[in-house]
This record gives C-alpha cells, structure tokens and sequence, in this order.
C-alpha cells in the first residue's frame, strides 16, 4: 500500500486524526500522527487487515531542542503478514510533553514508554506503571534531553543499613505489590 | 491439628545471582515452590552510552556501541555503519558487503556459543560450557588475527572496513568451519536427546505466538514459539537474498525449543559463512573510495601532502553526515537490531537509539515464568539470552 492511501485509510477510521507524511532519506515510509488520535491510529494499523503492523519494533523519541516542536515520539512498525515496515511520529510540544500510552495496542510498550519518560520526560496517559526504567528512582532529570548538561557533579551519597522489623517488611513488600497492580 | 500456613515468601533474586547473566534483579513472589509475580528490575548498568555518543564524532561511536551488546560486538557496529552508510548515500563494494556478512555470521556463531555454553551450565550439563567456549575461542582467535583485538574489534568502519583482510584470514575461516559442524554434532549428542535436560526444558517457560507478536519478541525467541519473522528473509540487507540458506521455525515456544532453533540456526551460519567466504578474493578493495570518509592508506600519508592533510582532517574533524534520520534493521543474534540515528548535518550525532531485543526479552520474562517453579526461572533466564549491557546500554 502506498503512503497516499495508507494516510486516506487512517484519516476515514479515525475521524479527525491529522495525518501527513513526513520526508525520509532512507526511503522508508514516515507518516506524521497528530497526538490526540496516535493511540486510535495505533489501533486502527494493527487491526486493519490490509495493514496489520502486528510488531511494535521500537518506540522512542528525540529531543530536537531549541526547535519547536520540541519533542518526537518516533515508533517503528512491522507488518510480518505484509512484509512492510512503517515509521510513525507524533510531534509534542515542550509545554505539552504527552500522549496516550499504547500499552492497549501492543503491551511491549510498557518497558519502552518508561525509557522514553525516564530520559525525555514525557508522560504518556494511562500508563499503569510509569516509573523510572534504567535511572535510580531519585535520580533527578532527564539525561538524554538537549537541555541537560553531560557532565554534572552530583554530591555522594552515603547509606546506612537499613534495619526493619518484620511487620515493617511485610507492609513494604505489600506495598510494593499493590504499587505493581 | 495446626493450621497450615499459607503465605506467600517474596526472594529478591539478583543483582548479583550468578544466573542472572550479569546484573538483572528479580523479585519474586513465591507460593512454595511456584512463581505468583515477578517484577524483574534493569537499570544496573545503565552506563548512558546513548548520551556519550551524542557528545562524539561518527567514527568516535564505533567502539561505543560495540560495548552495548558485550557478545555481539561486530553485529553492533555493522548495524550502526549501515546506518550512517544510508544517510550518507554510499554504495558499498560487493567485497565488503560479503566480507560483512562472513563476519555477522561468525558473530552469531559466537553468541550462541557462549549461550549455549551458559545455559547449559545453568541447567546441570557444565561439560557443554568447556566445550563451547573451546570452539569460540577459535573465533576469537579469528577477530585477533583480522583486528588485534578480540572482543571489541572495532573493524567495521563507516565506509566499509578498517583495513583489508589479513594473510592467512580465508584458512583460518575455513579451517575453523570444517572444524566446527562436527563439534556442533557432539554438543547435540550431549543434550538434544539428553533425558536430563530434556525433562529440564520441555514445556518450561512457554510463551504462545500471539504473546511472542505482542511483546515484540522476534529472533530466535520468537522464531521458537511459530513468528516466522527473520530480517535476512524479510528485509535483506547486504544481498542477503543471494544466499542460500533456511530459517528454523519450531511452535513449541518452550525453553527445548529455543535450544533447538540456535542450534539450527549456527548450522545455517556455517552454510552463509562458506558461501561467503567463496565470493571473498584474498585481495581487494575493503572500503570506498571517498575521501571525505575513507582515510588514504598510511604510505600515501607518509609521502604525499594531500593524503597527509586528508588523513588530519578525517581524523581532528571527522566527516559530515547529512541531516535526517535513518534506519537500517538486521538480523543480529538476538533478534532484530539496528541503530536508528539522526543527524543535524554536523560531524557528531544529533541522537543515537539501539534497537535492544534484550530489553524486551527481558521485558516478557514475567510472561514466561509466573506460573512455573522456581528452579526453572533459571532455565528462561538463560533461554532467552539476554545480554545486560544491551538492556542497559
């Protein structure tokens, strides 16, 4: 299916979806989504049987900072049935660093949204879990943002061992469990 | 009578369990002997190589992203040249795409070998880890001859290759893959039909098709549960259609069956690797020949002003890449790799992201083991291959 009627396709199933296509050097497909509707597009390009991108290869996102809009969630599809590849990216503003989780569509999403929030910041709706993924959860910023400077100091921190009683333990782990659900 | 107790245990296995094949961290929630949820935990060596690179020239990137996925150092590198090799629009000679190939294919013999090795260890058969690692030292010997170096090469270079193939590369190749077929016989005698191990993997940390699809397992993980998905077949890359060889498709999706797809598949590595080699003249061109990418051959520098000013300019500046973003996906022994790369137009990368199949294997690993004991949680840890410096990066 070429570009022109694959952006009709998803322009008629999702009603007022903005879809474009967007310049490639390697030749590979690129279409631009609008934020508010990439999770119905998401949807609608696994389940239409003439598209069914079934394969979430990558998702990420690059920091094009000072340009404006800031921010590109750039996803990579792959229709095994097909044997077509799409790349697929939704803009976001600084000011408005979000969008909608595809944890629905393809769950492999989970562990690559929390990437993208731990290093970009930005937050996608709806996700169950959105924790920091390869940082320590008190890191503070997002390394791979343009913005963030490559060589910090950060003070050294000194832990002592931690002594809980088992009740205290036992609510931990509780917590911890109910935090996963 | 007393009641019986009938909490559950949490274990924190990992960072530092010696199965975990470095620094993965699990907590499991144990009902006796059964798993009821694990949450494994990433991020320990995280060392922000995606960062560094933005900070480096291209050339400067090479040896970095040859230190992601620590077993497949060549793979790495590959996938990241062809990349900036799309965005720059060269063409490479057909001697260096088959000398790429023969590499990747010896690459991925590597890292099974020393899966293979490993899991076997992890599961009881520790012979299998001496004799693996044996024959992988043969290949390693190989990438010390082509490089002097023999985990991080650093032979792949924009452009094509560092240097041409060294005198005595086609014997040691060949002499390697007569070597080696029969030594791959002696390590399936040793578990194929193994009772042991058999009992040990089969039906163990299953995973369906649709499972495998939705959380983006391909490679051989998901080429054991039915996805017949294999870049060389679906998305050739340097003329990987003019090979003859087949992809081991199993619908098992248990641990027994990840066995035997990598086995297989080091079969069809042997096959690639001697057509490979046939089409490889002992002497060649090994690079292009553009002298904005490709520094001039060292006597050249020594005696021409020209060659020596090129050699400096390549070498303080680098060279730049036009603006845009490129991708190029290949089979790596995990599973699809690749490097999708942006450029400003400048001589460093705007942004560099590694496709990692470890980080999702590593991912699914819930999917595999909720439900199954835990001695066989080691089992789909060491089936699933995960390289902690992929998932890290």
């Amino acid at each position: 299916m070429d570009a022109t009627t694959l952006i009709a396709t998803l322009q008629e199933g999702v009603p007022g979806a903005r879809v474009e296509m967007a310049p490639s050097i390697d030749l590979q497909t690129t279409i631009y989504v609008s934020s508010d509707a990439w999770p119905a597009v998401a949807r609608l390009l696994r389940d239409r049987p003439e598209l069914r991108f079934d394969l979430l290869a990558e998702l990420t996102a690059v920091d094009f900072w000072p340009r404006a809009p800031r921010f590109e969630i750039v996803c990579l599809l792959v229709s095994i049935e097909h044997r077509t590849r799409l790349r697929v990216k939704v803009r976001l503003n600084a000011d408005e660093a979000h969008v909608g989780t595809l944890i629905g569509v393809w769950p492999a999403a989970n562990w690559l949204e929390r990437e993208v929030w731990d290093l970009f910041g930005i937050v996608f709706d709806g996700h169950p879990d959105l924790r920091r993924l390869l940082m320590p959860e008190d890191w503070e910023g997002h390394p791979l943002r343009k913005d963030y400077p490559v060589q910090i100091r950060m003070a050294a921190r000194v832990s002592e061992p931690l002594q809980v009683t088992e009740a205290q333990f036992r609510a931990s782990v509780e917590q911890d469990r109910l935090s996963r659900r | 009578m007393p009641e019986l107790r009938n909490e559950t245990m949490t274990v924190n296995m990992g960072p530092q369990h010696p199965s975990t094949h470095g620094v993965l961290r699990i907590v499991l929630e144990l009902d006796g002997e059964i798993v009821r949820s694990a949450s494994p935990t990433i991020g320990f060596l995280h060392t922000g190589i995606e960062k560094t690179c933005e900070q480096k020239k291209w050339q400067q990137v090479i040896p970095l992203v040859e230190r992601m996925d620590y077993l497949s150092a060549q793979s790495n590198s590959m996938c990241f040249c062809l990349s900036v090799e799309t965005l720059l629009g060269v063409e490479l000679p057909e001697r260096v795409r088959a000398i790429r190939v023969l590499i990747a294919e010896l690459q991925r013999i590597n890292s099974h070998l020393v899966w293979l090795g490993t899991h076997g260890m992890e599961v009881g058969a520790v012979s299998v880890m001496l004799y693996c690692f044996r024959e992988r030292e043969l290949l390693l010997n190989i990438n010390e001859l082509l490089a002097g170096f023999r985990l991080f090469p650093s032979y792949m270079r924009v452009g094509g290759l560092r240097e041409d193939l060294p005198r005595g590369f086609h014997q040691a190749v060949t002499s390697f893959l007569d070597r080696f077929l029969p030594k791959l016989d002696e390590y399936e005698d040793l578990l194929t039909n193994n009772q042991i191990y058999r009992e040990r993997t089969r039906n163990v940390g299953r995973i369906s098709k649709e499972q495998a699809l939705a959380y983006s397992l391909v490679g051989p993980i998901g080429r054991a549960a039915g996805v017949p998905y294999d870049v060389r077949k679906y998305f050739p890359y340097l003329g990987y259609e003019t090979y003859d060889f087949d992809v081991p498709v199993r619908t098992e999706g248990d641990v027994y069956a990840r066995y035997l797809v990598r086995v297989a598949e080091m079969r069809e590595s042997v096959k690639i690797c001697r057509q490979a080699l046939a089409r490889i003249s002992p002497t060649g061109p090994f690079a292009i020949d553009d002298p904005r990418i490709t520094p001039p051959p060292k006597d050249r520098v020594y005696t021409e002003m020209e060659a020596l000013i090129q050699h400096f300019l390549i070498y303080s500046q680098g060279f730049t890449v036009p603006a845009g973003e490129a991708y190029v996906p290949v089979e790596g022994p995990r599973g699809e790799q690749g490097f999708h790369v942006f450029s400003d137009g400048s001589n460093r990368p705007w942004r560099i992201k590694s496709r990692a199949p470890s980080l999702l294997a590593c991912q699914a690993l819930e999917q595999m083991i909720v439900g199954g004991l835990i001695a066989d949680v080691i089992a789909v840890i060491g089936s699933i291959d995960v390289v902690m410096g992929d998932v890290d990066r």
